[in-house]
């Protein structure tokens, strides 16, 4: 044991590696939200300023859009955690008739290039005749990402042992309660984990939601329409936003969780 | 009732994938076989050679993207496993902050992310430029406009895609069972082996679908960090259908990519040694 | 399988219907309509008849507001031209930056038109090039009223009131336009460029950009081996694309670029590229090391346009607002912001007398944009410049792949 504490302690600097991998860009965008550039091209420095943090909202399209996107993902995420939860105990915990075909396509929603998808949706609201809106995007937004939380639900249902519910049903608990006090707790890391692959799916989605979009914008949209003249710096700070509330929702999320386990 | 419960289950999202999905991938498979041009419009023709002609047409482009979605996949499985392992095991209270963190980066705009990578990997820029400096690297080194960018970028893209889903099957494993293993086993790596490692599988197999599958079709990174002979099927895709409004080719081609991938997870699954790819997905 | 598809057959789907009806409708939307269903006839509509015309136009009546969407970036923050506008007029006007790209703005409203239904704009703006030839081709796009077109008559310059992809601006005028030409980054290149050779240079192997967009590849294709891309032949596209292959065998191009281009040559990733000039602008504007040319042989100019969509509600108040853009004071305040070429040349004059009373660090940030030859070009310039080679349906089917075979191997 003496060797897996050396080890264990590689391995948490390892994963700080990965993160710190992972956000380097970010780190980049964050540097450059403070560059006081002269010209509409934000690549190089030019010394430090506030003043885009002052102008934060001196947009008002790029304002709304990153109003539409949050909105969007936050809906989209919270219908496609509970039908993608459903399917993927559907999938992991039983044996049902169709059941090939839904795990096909499963499969086939995440194989489908992006742009067939969002292609093939314009033409189904068309040929319905649906105003292409924020309801739209949401939709095409709840399709794509339904296929990774029932994947990632169900690799967590399958690890579970089915006989705590039966042992609770045994007890006398109806079905919710024992969905409730014995089933989600078990599958909630699977869920949480789909949530924020949902999440992520859906906040940084362009091709898709450049079919289906109507005249509603979103973040991606707003910000690759930008690149003809150049990215202006509010897009970083925007992001540098973002990203500091998430950073502070883990921190936040860390200190409850261990005042969870002191108490 | 109990025999009704994974229909019902299961309703909600049958038919979100029925009217979103089963609609456009049937007229995805109609237009495939349609002949004609956008202008004078697509006429039914039931013409199966549009697969062949896409495939002969492009065969170079789907085994790179094959390669560079087999090579990205196994790269983040290797970087990937161990993070995975240790957040479930030894990430304690903060299990859900370091998930966070890891999908944090990519809840800001990939166009961000991919211009402030142009600016990291430029072959004079603050890293490589430096290292050159010091003569440590020849000076006409460079990673951007290479194929190790693209599966750089596709592994960079995906990540979290991999690491999620094993840490949810491995986070149901009991630390004390490891310990008892290792006890039981003598060493570690047997202990892993024999313990951990097929309890993962679940989560592997879902990490390997979520992230071969779309990295395999994506344009962005080889549109973005490839040069010259790094297209991938995506990009063409994409070419296809929105330059060259030629539907039934673009169309031909994804249902091309999906049968490939198909069977590329198919075998997958053989390897993992189940019968049937549906089964192992369900497993 | 269906026949066209009609507005009858929208207003069927509201209705109860057989299951073979909705087997129908399910086929069609499969077909995705654009995607033209089975029996989807052709689209391609003659010319309009000029009474026909004016029998449209004689119908239509203003109706107090107009709904423009344009790319982002496109239009000063404080809206200030369209706020003027509706000083003047009366008219009110929605705003919308949803045009990000011609390719992807032409797949989504493909569909949408064939269908007969309306896009919700009354403006739309998009570059000359394939996506805007279909647009017109399929008549997606409303002829205009000559009659209503007094100050861009009056002020656009001759250059721009000749266009070959719009001949008698029957469907668009012009919004803003730029130049591709050659950039080059002068820490890394001590020559000047002039040539259009130098994108072909063994010197500069492995540090050529060009362009991933057929068109502008092939122009450079066929300036380079003095072909003028506008009168070019089948014969002509096989002898660019040889030059073009070979250049890419040779290992002289790294990459073929969309975009970022731009921020590979300032970087010093590339050192000689194909150019937009806007961007070239914006990167000296920054003191980056970037200079851009028109190469001796020629270079090309681009064109974004404004045009009426097909089933656009306010064309009245469109054709009014596309006209004040023309008013040179509106053009002036539009092109400081934009930063690209104006078609409106008495722009120049105006920013000068700006720039006069102006001080301090607008006044230099003036003085930059008249002196520019990317925001307005000389003479000399317009001169060598040339335009898209304009290509029919059939050809196009010849032209792409020559070229793409090279960018996308």
């Amino acid at each position: 044991m003496r060797r897996g504490r050396l080890g264990d302690r590689l391995l948490h600097g390892y994963t700080w590696l990965v993160i710190a991998w992972l956000s380097s860009p970010i780190a980049v965008m964050i540097l450059f939200g403070f560059n006081d550039t002269p010209s509409k091209s934000n690549t190089s420095w030019h010394g430090f300023t506030l003043k885009w943090y002052a102008q934060l909202f001196a947009i008002p399209d790029l304002t709304d859009a990153l109003w539409n996107s949050v909105l969007i993902a936050l809906v989209s995420t919270a219908i496609t955690v509970v039908i993608g939860t459903m399917l993927g105990l559907a999938l992991g915990r039983h044996r049902f008739r169709g059941q090939g075909t839904t795990n096909f396509l499963v499969f086939a929603a995440i194989s489908t290039p992006e742009l067939v998808m969002g292609a093939s949706l314009l033409s189904l609201f068309v040929s319905a005749n649906l105003p292409r809106d924020r309801i739209t995007i949401t939709i095409a937004h709840v399709l794509f990402s339904l296929s990774f939380v029932t994947v990632t639900v169900r690799a967590r249902v399958v690890t579970l042992d089915p006989s705590l519910e039966e042992a609770a049903k045994d007890l006398g608990a109806g079905p919710w309660a024992t969905f409730r006090q014995v089933t989600l707790p078990s599958i909630l890391p699977g869920v949480l984990a789909g949530a924020m692959l949902a999440f992520a799916l859906s906040i940084d989605d362009y091709v898709v939601t450049s079919f289906v979009n109507g005249s509603t914008l979103t973040f991606p949209l707003w910000i690759v329409g930008s690149v003809k003249t150049g990215i202006p710096p509010q897009v970083n700070v925007m992001g540098t936003l973002i990203f500091g509330i998430g950073v502070l929702i883990a921190i936040a999320n860390a200190v409850a969780a261990r005042r969870r386990a002191h108490t | 009732m109990r025999r009704l419960t994974p229909y019902l289950l299961a309703l909600p999202s049958w038919m979100w994938l029925a009217i979103f999905l089963v609609v456009p991938l049937a007229a995805m498979a109609s237009v495939s076989l349609q002949t004609g041009n956008v202008i004078d419009g697509f006429v039914m023709t039931f013409s199966f050679s549009n697969y062949g002609d896409a495939i002969s047409a492009y065969g170079t482009q789907f085994a790179r993207s094959l390669l560079y979605g087999g090579l990205a996949t196994a790269a983040m499985l290797v970087i990937g496993y161990p993070v995975a392992y240790w957040i479930a095991f030894k990430g304690g209270s903060r299990k859900s902050m370091y998930l966070f963190l890891l999908l944090l980066p990519f809840f800001v705009s990939f166009v961000l992310r991919t211009i402030s990578w142009g600016f990291l990997l430029s072959d004079d820029g603050i890293l490589f430029g430096t290292l050159k400096g010091w003569g440590l690297l020849p000076p006409d080194f460079h990673v951007l406009a290479t194929a190790f960018a693209v599966v750089a970028g596709l592994t960079y893209n995906w990540l979290p895609f991999m690491i999620l889903p094993i840490y949810v099957s491995l986070e149901r494993v009991d630390p004390r069972v490891v310990e008892a293993a290792q006890d039981l086993y003598a060493t570690r790596s047997a202990a892993f082996r024999k313990v951990v490692l097929p309890l993962s599988l679940p989560g592997v197999f879902a990490g390997v679908l979520m992230t071969f599958v779309p990295a395999t079709a994506d344009p962005i990174n080889a549109q973005v960090l490839g040069g010259t002979g790094n297209t991938m099927i995506g990009n063409i895709i994409q070419t296809e259908y929105l330059v060259n409004n030629d539907y039934p080719t673009a169309s031909a081609l994804s249902f091309t990519l999906m049968a490939v991938l198909l069977v590329g997870i198919f075998i997958y699954a053989r390897v993992l040694g189940t019968e049937n790819v549906l089964e192992a997905a369900a497993r | 399988m269906p026949g066209p598809y009609t507005p009858a057959l929208i207003r069927g789907m509201t209705q109860p219907r057989t299951r073979r009806d909705a087997f129908r409708i399910a086929g069609l939307s499969a077909a995705g309509l654009a995607l033209a269903a089975c029996g989807v006839q052709g689209q391609k509509v003659a010319p309009p008849k000029a009474d026909a015309v004016a029998d449209f136009w004689s119908k239509q009546k203003k109706n107090g507001q107009v709904i423009f969407a344009n790319w982002p970036e496109y239009m000063p923050e404080d809206k200030g031209p369209l706020e003027k506008f509706k000083a003047e007029t009366g008219i009110s006007y929605e705003y919308k930056e949803v045009i990000n790209e011609n390719a992807e703005f032409f797949g989504k409203a493909d569909p949408v038109l064939r269908a007969g239904q309306s896009l919700g704009y009354d403006i739309i703006v998009m570059t000359n090039g394939i996506q805007l030839q279909h647009m017109i081709e399929l008549g997606y796009v409303v002829t205009l009223d000559q009659s209503k077109l007094p100050n861009f008559l009056a002020n656009a310059g001759e250059k721009y009131k000749q266009r070959s992809y719009d001949p008698g601006n029957v469907h668009t005028i012009p919004y803003t336009s730029g130049v591709t030409g050659i950039a080059y980054n002068t820490k890394y290149v001590k020559d000047d460029i002039t040539s259009i050779a130098a994108l072909f240079d063994p010197k500069y192997k492995g540090r050529v950009g060009m362009m991933a967009d057929a068109q502008e590849i092939a122009n450079f294709g066929m300036i380079a081996l003095g072909i003028d891309p506008e009168k070019s032949t089948e014969a002509d596209w096989q002898k660019a694309g040889a030059k073009l292959k070979a250049q890419r065998e040779d290992g002289i191009v790294r990459k073929y670029y969309d975009q970022n281009y731009i921020d590979a040559v300032s970087k010093g990733d590339i050192w000689v590229t194909m150019a937009w000039s806007g961007d070239v602008f914006q990167r000296q504007l920054a003191g980056e090391p970037v200079k851009f040319v028109v190469p001796d042989e020629g270079g090309t100019i681009w064109t974004d346009n404004l045009m009426i969509p097909k089933g656009a509600a306010n064309p009245v108040d469109a054709m009014m607002l596309m006209d004040y853009l023309y008013k040179p004071e509106v053009a002036a305040e539009l092109d400081e912001y934009i930063q690209f070429v104006t078609p409106v040349p008495a722009v120049q004059d105006l920013l000068r007398k700006k720039a006069d009373s102006a001080t301090g660090e607008d006044k230099q940030a003036l003085l930059d944009m008249i002196d520019s030859p990317l925001m307005f070009p000389t003479e000399a310039d317009y001169a060598k410049l040339r335009t898209y080679t304009p290509l029919t349906t059939a050809q196009e089917q010849v032209f792409n792949p020559i070229f793409q075979s090279i960018t996308q191997a």
